[in-house]
């Protein structure tokens, strides 16, 4: 137990960052469930508005920073160092670090269900209520007066911490710890991917922050920098949310293209088709990621310029999009597939990333997206990207990676259910979300009236949501029952014929990594190529020992005063905001001066 | 609905709807996007029928190639080991340049939809304000002296200026048939143009969410032959003096009311001289109107009685606070509305 509290090992806060976002995974799969319950029928009646508006918003937060984003962080703590041939991460007491303020930022964030009472407010929830965009003005205090928007403001700012921590970390890592030969076009596509995502999360995390830092200003110390009655402007925030919130799109999804472009050579027996074309393509994604936010705003009147520049640089995005597209269906072309689960999941991604893709050009235009904006339309798009993109890349990722992170193979026939369940439920929740977009339902709403015509499609709706909960619960249980079935290490290191490094290692790894530190040649060490040889077994034992760091308790404990600060911003309590500074004060300084050998 | 019925509202895209026949069959859908009774809005469909069109052929080039690779390549037992194929650079310029001149076939069209739709109305166009209030509507018609509340009333082909703002925080105004919507944002003046090619009833509601009862935020719209428009519009007038007491004796009664439990601090009824509040709707010809409550419910005697007995009970949120007064001032209270028409 204290092992795993203090661990800075990339493997292990890998497994830990599976577990607890798996967890924040099925508490935002929860709240999409009784939104869907709410919407089955015209008129809801089930949860107040107060509950659903805390419902879509706390649905939107957690599952883009408490389930995607770990998610995603889950893969990369584990498969990176791996892949790259590196004993660890740059920074692995930063790496746990940024694992417990993830941990302890959600924590704080749900523990808004629950503290009511406290608030004196009547109600047991005081949940975040404004939509996971938090837009202005309605977040001010005058129109948010209670807690919930506080939670909001100071748990995603601590959110970010984690994320911002965890981007200059795998920079550092990707760009030096690199085993010998392995130049930058020998990186894997998903650990490219990774970096790419990495310098978008330290360029774009900052805007958020300095947002939030201005919405907490205004509600805590009476600024006015979103009121317009104090000569503020709301719509400073929606250009500052979104300048993060597009580019944390591309957060979402580039690592998830990076597991398909791993996971379909490796099942088709064939290198991934214009490797260099999908790295650039994916760096050029993440640039014009940077110059695309006002496309969530076209409905703001911006001017005419101003929504056709925006038009012109999203629809640019597409070019990039379809260029990997094209390149995974050539990796296909001429192989020899072999449809694992996680094949399933990554040929799955394509086919629904390219119906999302699509949808999203529709809106790219200002003139039709000022009629499918805040409506199911929109929902159907992201969910198509979020769900059918992301979520399917990482299943891809975890079916094919779960060997190496565990020793055990998941179920096949499981995996088979969990995927076609998958899919078909959510074509069945989301693709009629497109016709009641476009005949009239707008977001966020807790009840329609039976006359807009849109209940049956909505009722559709809802069944495909909960057939996506019983997919999910296969899943859970795939990763339950076979926790039992087989011992660690009883499959093969490398049950797929992997070309990468990470198949080069025992599975589980040994804590070391590499016994041995390999001399990579190519982009495929672990095939035999037209240059090259695969790289010969590593020894099963280091030949000399090697040193690996012990534990730290300063990460987990430096962590912890950013929840204790936030804690007593919300309840007004100053010494409480005091203890944490003072926490932090030590944590920091006692981490600073730990000795090498903790 | 009956088929023909069912086609004539979906006019464009009605065999996309064929997707999901059981699903389509309830029509007709009064706040559809795909049924367009504007300039405005029959620009963004024909816009939209393009765009869709274009995302069409690329799904079915793209699933089929998909589909072919995942049939045609699936391993075959025995099968040698499949040619290490790197990458092809005619290849990777044909497919980068493809859907570059696709998307130039959608930007055209696009930019010059957004130049056409940017709310430039002629001078001669009617303008109406709107404020965004939570979670009503308030329609300002400055040329006609005219204030009222979540229903709108416009004049069939007439260029109509909606010069939109909000009084707290950001809604977004919302008729599909009549046009795209446009965000109301305190601080700022946004705009709408269009000319309705029809009337008749068209329903819309706020798509920006702003807080508690956004979802009851709903609006009508009466697009009205000329004539019929006029009579609207000199209904709305002021009566001079206290309307003549029509029928119903507690009328009198209500009015007193009125003035004695505060209601005046929040609304305006023109005729009567105590009455000019601005918080909440103008009461003026409330009687004449269909609906209360953000469009929420039928003006009926029931649904008012309701209404002000318990504001909050009936739509989350509401800002009138619960007059939780006794039956025969209630009674007088929704006599005296209902006779303000």
């Amino acid at each position: 137990m204290k092992s795993w509290i203090t661990t800075t090992d990339h493997k292990r806060i890998g497994l830990l960052y599976f577990w607890t976002a798996f967890a924040f995974f099925l508490i935002g799969g929860l709240e999409a469930l009784v939104i869907r319950a709410q919407l089955a029928r015209p008129e809801g009646v089930g949860v107040s508005a107060e509950v659903f508006n805390q419902m879509f918003t706390m649905h939107g937060t957690t599952m883009v920073f408490l389930a995607l984003m770990p998610l995603t962080a889950s893969l990369f703590n584990f498969i990176i160092p791996l892949q790259i041939g590196a004993r660890d991460v740059a920074f692995p007491r930063l790496n746990a670090f940024s694992y417990w303020v993830f941990v302890l930022g959600g924590v704080f964030l749900n523990a808004s269900f629950f503290v009511g009472p406290l608030f004196g407010t009547g109600a047991l929830s005081v949940a975040p209520d404004a939509g996971w965009f938090g837009y202005a003005n309605l977040t001010s205090r005058q129109y948010s007066p209670g807690p919930n928007i506080d939670f909001w403001v100071l748990g995603v700012q601590i959110l970010g911490v984690a994320s911002l921590a965890a981007g200059f970390n795998f920079i550092v890592t990707i760009l030096n710890m690199r085993a010998p030969g392995m130049r930058m076009l020998r990186v894997p596509v998903f650990t490219w991917m990774t970096l790419v995502t990495q310098f978008i999360v330290i360029t774009a995390f900052p805007v958020i922050t300095v947002a939030l830092v201005l919405l907490m200003f205004d509600r805590f110390f009476g600024t006015h920098f979103f009121v317009p009655a104090g000569g503020g402007d709301p719509i400073l925030w929606q250009h500052l949310f979104w300048m993060f919130g597009h580019p944390e799109v591309y957060i979402l999804i580039l690592p998830a293209m990076g597991i398909v472009s791993e996971v379909l050579p490796t099942f088709s027996r064939k290198p991934l088709f214009g490797y260099i074309v999908v790295v650039y393509s994916g760096i050029l994604i993440g640039f014009l990621g940077w110059g695309v936010w006002s496309h969530h705003m076209f409905a703001v009147g911006l001017g005419p310029i101003a929504d056709s520049v925006f038009a012109g640089t999203t629809m640019l995005i597409a070019i990039p999009t379809g260029v990997k597209i094209f390149n995974w269906i050539a990796t296909l072309w001429g192989g020899q597939l072999r449809f694992t689960t996680a094949m399933l999941f990554a040929l799955g991604f394509i086919a629904m990333f390219i119906i999302g893709g699509l949808s999203g050009v529709t809106h790219a235009s200002p003139p039709a997206d000022l009629q499918q904006t805040d409506t199911y339309y929109v929902v159907a798009h992201i969910h198509y990207v979020l769900f059918g993109g992301t979520m399917l890349g990482l299943f891809a990722g975890f079916y094919y990676w779960w060997p190496k992170m565990t020793g055990r193979l998941l179920s096949e026939t499981l995996g088979r259910w969990h995927f076609w369940l998958s899919l078909i439920g959510m074509n069945l929740a989301f693709f009629p979300m497109h016709f009641s977009g476009l005949l009239g339902m707008p977001r966020r709403i807790y009840t329609y009236p039976d006359e807009l015509g849109v209940t049956s499609m909505n009722l559709v709706s809802t069944i495909g949501a909960f057939l996506i909960g019983v997919a999910t619960l296969v899943f859970f249980w795939n990763l339950f029952r076979h926790r039992r079935a087989l011992a660690p290490g009883a499959g093969p290191s490398d049950p797929w014929g992997g070309a990468t490094l990470e198949w080069a290692v025992p599975s589980p790894p040994p804590v070391y990594n590499f016994s041995v530190m390999p001399v990579v040649e190519g982009r495929l060490p672990l095939w035999r190529t037209a240059r090259h040889e695969p790289i010969a077994p590593l020894p099963a034992t280091p030949p000399a020992p090697i040193h690996v760091p012990g534990g730290s308790w300063w990460p987990l404990i430096t962590a912890a005063a950013l929840p204790v600060m936030a804690t007593g911003a919300v309840s007004r309590e100053l010494w409480v905001v005091l203890l944490g500074v003072a926490v932090l004060i030590v944590g920091v300084y006692r981490w600073a001066y730990e000795p090498f050998e903790g | 609905m009956s088929e023909p019925v069912y086609f004539a509202a979906v006019p464009r895209l009605k065999w996309s709807l064929w997707l999901l026949p059981a699903l389509a069959c309830r029509g007709p859908f009064p706040q559809s996007t795909l049924d367009p009774r504007s300039d405005f809005s029959a620009a963004i469909d024909g816009l939209f029928t393009n765009i869709f069109w274009w995302a069409l052929f690329v799904f079915v080039v793209v699933e089929s190639l998909l589909v072919y690779a995942i049939i045609r390549y699936r391993a075959r037992p025995g099968a040698p080991e499949p040619k290490p194929l790197h990458g092809h650079t005619a290849l990777e310029i044909g497919w980068t340049l493809a859907p570059a001149l696709i998307l130039v076939f959608i930007a055209v069209p696009t930019i010059r939809t957004i130049f056409a739709t940017a709310g430039h109305a002629p001078p001669s166009a009617l303008r109406v304000e709107v404020i965004g209030h939570q979670w009503w509507w308030e329609f300002r018609y400055p040329s006609l002296g005219i204030t009222t509340a979540n229903e709108l009333h416009l004049p069939v082909h007439t260029p109509i200026q909606l010069d939109l703002s909000s009084a707290d925080i950001i809604h977004s105004f919302w008729v599909p048939r009549l046009g795209g919507k446009r965000d109301l944002t305190p601080g700022h003046v946004t705009r709408i143009a269009f000319r309705s090619d029809s009337a008749g009833e068209y329903l819309g509601q706020c798509a920006e969410f702003c807080g508690v009862s956004h979802a009851n935020m709903r609006l009508r719209v009466f697009v009205q032959p000329e004539a019929e428009f006029q009579a609207w519009v000199a209904g709305q007038q002021p009566a001079s003096g206290p309307a003549a007491a029509g029928g119903d004796a507690r009328v009198p009664e209500g009015r007193q009311e009125f003035v004695r439990n505060g209601c005046i601090a929040c609304h305006t009824i023109a005729e009567l001289p105590q009455a000019r509040g601005v918080l909440g709707p103008n009461l003026s010809r409330v009687g004449s109107r269909t609906t209360i409550a953000g469009g929420l419910f039928a003006n009926t005697a029931d649904n008012l009685r309701r209404w002000i007995h318990n504001a909050p009970a009936v739509k989350p949120g509401a800002l009138m606070p619960p007059s939780l007064l006794p039956d025969s001032e209630l009674d007088a209270l929704v006599a005296y509305l209902q006779s303000l028409k």
